[in-house]
């Protein structure tokens, strides 16, 4: 589903990846750990198609597709959704609002027909549902005045309003209480565990892959994937720190 | 405050940034005077659409505890000015909402002075202001609270977003005050759409051009909360930014 190859990317300049290559097949959940510092951000970013963040070499294939050649939205469209560490506030702009606009582009964008209101507003409610998110937060402006649990559970909702094929989501984990972080677990597997989707679960935690359980865990550091193993390197990174696994 | 009949220049502060080349022929102005008595509301909305350049004067006096909801859509294809004076009497309220746009190389501007004769009274302005293109936007706004006018509660809320670097955006509120017991807030930001907002908006899906779209909507739309006819006020803003974009 992705391979990744050989990728350099740079963030104003600075030079963040430094050769990474990953290949991610359908029914698969990864895990990248790593350090601060390391790139694990960077990773979303460059992936996501983040103005500023750019691929200096190697390449990147997401079903069949050179997705560096495409615009942010269209990579959303052919099936990339990035959940945020930390999203953003958009005074104004209601979360069914947009979110309905959203799911219709790229549905339109893949030439399929558009959901009507009730069709929309059915599968938004069974979204939230599923994440415990109350449906009015919803008709609320994107992400304002939310704490930090509640847009995080936002991100998941939209992940199951969207239904993307690859899920990559930056550090999920952070600022969730034990119950989010179960809610959103359980909503991570109930939307991506399926034999046609994959998730990269980028964080610094051993916690998150309890609800989630990877098939495979990468240490990221200095730009590269350094090491790579199953469930249990998680846990011996846990116990041992980053520098003695990763050295 | 009569109106001179010998047209302004740069150097009368209200008209620093005025088109004068188009206000020439429209001078002077005639003032448009709205009174309201002790106790009475009224609410006003002014859309200024047309293709021709406005320039218009209001002077508005609020008696004790009146309260007047202006708000205006200043949008022309030329030159439009709108200024308002208003003086408030005794626990007057007066609320502005204005947006404005701007595109090509036009000049639209809002000029207010808000008085404060009396104790108690409370003014709001809430001004959203579009300039793409060559186009210019301005805000020129006084809060002037007289002496003895304690318990005053006033504030400006101004912001200007910038759809291209050629595009200008003038702002320039101000405040006087000659009373000790006061409560003046103002905030001013001229800026362009956030880029993190723009790029979220993106990841799921949106065209630039929607999202950008939809950003803008909601930007203009928090000068016109509150009008009577809200609704129509701002589905006919949609349309001039549609027109602009």
């Amino acid at each position: 589903m992705l391979q990744i190859e050989n990728l350099h990317a740079t963030v104003a300049d600075k030079p963040i990846l430094k050769g990474l290559s990953l290949t991610i097949n359908a029914g698969e959940v990864h895990a990248i750990m790593g350090p601060n510092g390391a790139g694990k951000s960077t990773l979303g970013y460059v992936l996501g198609g983040r103005p500023s963040y750019e691929a200096t070499d190697g390449s990147v294939e997401f079903l069949g597709q050179d997705l560096l050649a495409l615009e942010p939205h269209e990579r959303a469209a052919a099936g990339l959704f990035l959940g945020f560490q930390y999203p953003v506030e958009i005074p104004g702009v209601s979360f069914v609002q947009f979110l309905r606009e959203s799911a219709n582009a790229q549905r339109k964008a893949r030439g399929e027909d558009p959901l009507s209101g009730g069709e929309f507003l059915k599968l938004a409610r069974e979204k939230a549902a599923l994440l415990k998110l109350d449906m009015d937060m919803l008709k609320r402006p994107v992400n304002v005045g939310f704490s930090g649990g509640e847009k995080k559970r936002a991100e998941m909702v939209q992940m199951g309003i969207l239904g993307p094929k690859l899920a990559v989501l930056d550090e999920t984990d952070s600022g969730l209480d034990i119950d989010a972080l179960r809610i959103c677990g359980e909503g991570i597997n109930a939307v991506m565990r399926a034999p046609d989707k994959a998730v990269l679960l980028i964080t610094h935690y051993q916690r998150l892959l309890d609800y989630v359980k990877p098939d495979f865990v990468h240490v990221l550091a200095g730009g590269r994937i350094v090491r790579t193993g199953g469930p249990e390197l998680a846990l011996e990174l846990e116990e041992h720190g980053y520098e003695a696994v990763a050295a | 405050m009569a109106i001179s009949a010998t047209l302004p220049t740069h150097r009368d502060e209200d008209f620093r940034y005025a088109d004068l080349t188009a206000l020439a022929p429209l001078w002077p102005v005639a003032v448009e005077r709205i009174v309201l008595a002790a106790g009475e509301e009224r609410a006003l909305s002014i859309a200024n659409l047309g293709t021709g350049a406005v320039a218009r004067e209001l002077e508005v006096e609020l008696g004790d505890g009146a309260r007047f909801d202006l708000h205006v859509l200043n949008a022309p294809q030329a030159y439009g000015r709108i200024a308002v004076r208003a003086v408030l009497g005794k626990g007057a309220q007066f609320h502005l909402g204005a947006a404005q746009l701007a595109g090509a190389t036009q000049v639209v501007e809002l000029v207010t002075q808000v008085t404060h004769a009396a104790p108690d009274a409370v003014s709001r302005q809430v001004v959203r202001s579009v300039a793409g293109g060559s186009g210019t936007v301005n805000y020129l706004g006084k809060v002037l609270v007289r002496p003895g006018a304690d318990g005053t509660d006033g504030s400006q809320s101004i912001r200007a977003m910038l759809l291209d670097r050629t595009a200008t955006a003038n702002a320039k509120p101000e405040l006087e005050i000659h009373a000790d017991d006061v409560k003046c807030a103002h905030g001013c930001a001229v800026g362009e759409l956030d880029p993190g907002a723009l790029f979220y908006l993106a990841q799921r899906g949106l065209p630039p051009e929607t999202a950008k779209r939809l950003m803008l909507q909601a930007f203009v739309a928090e000068a016109l909360v509150g009008a009577a006819d809200e609704e129509t006020m701002l589905e006919r803003a949609i349309a001039a930014l549609e027109a602009m974009l």
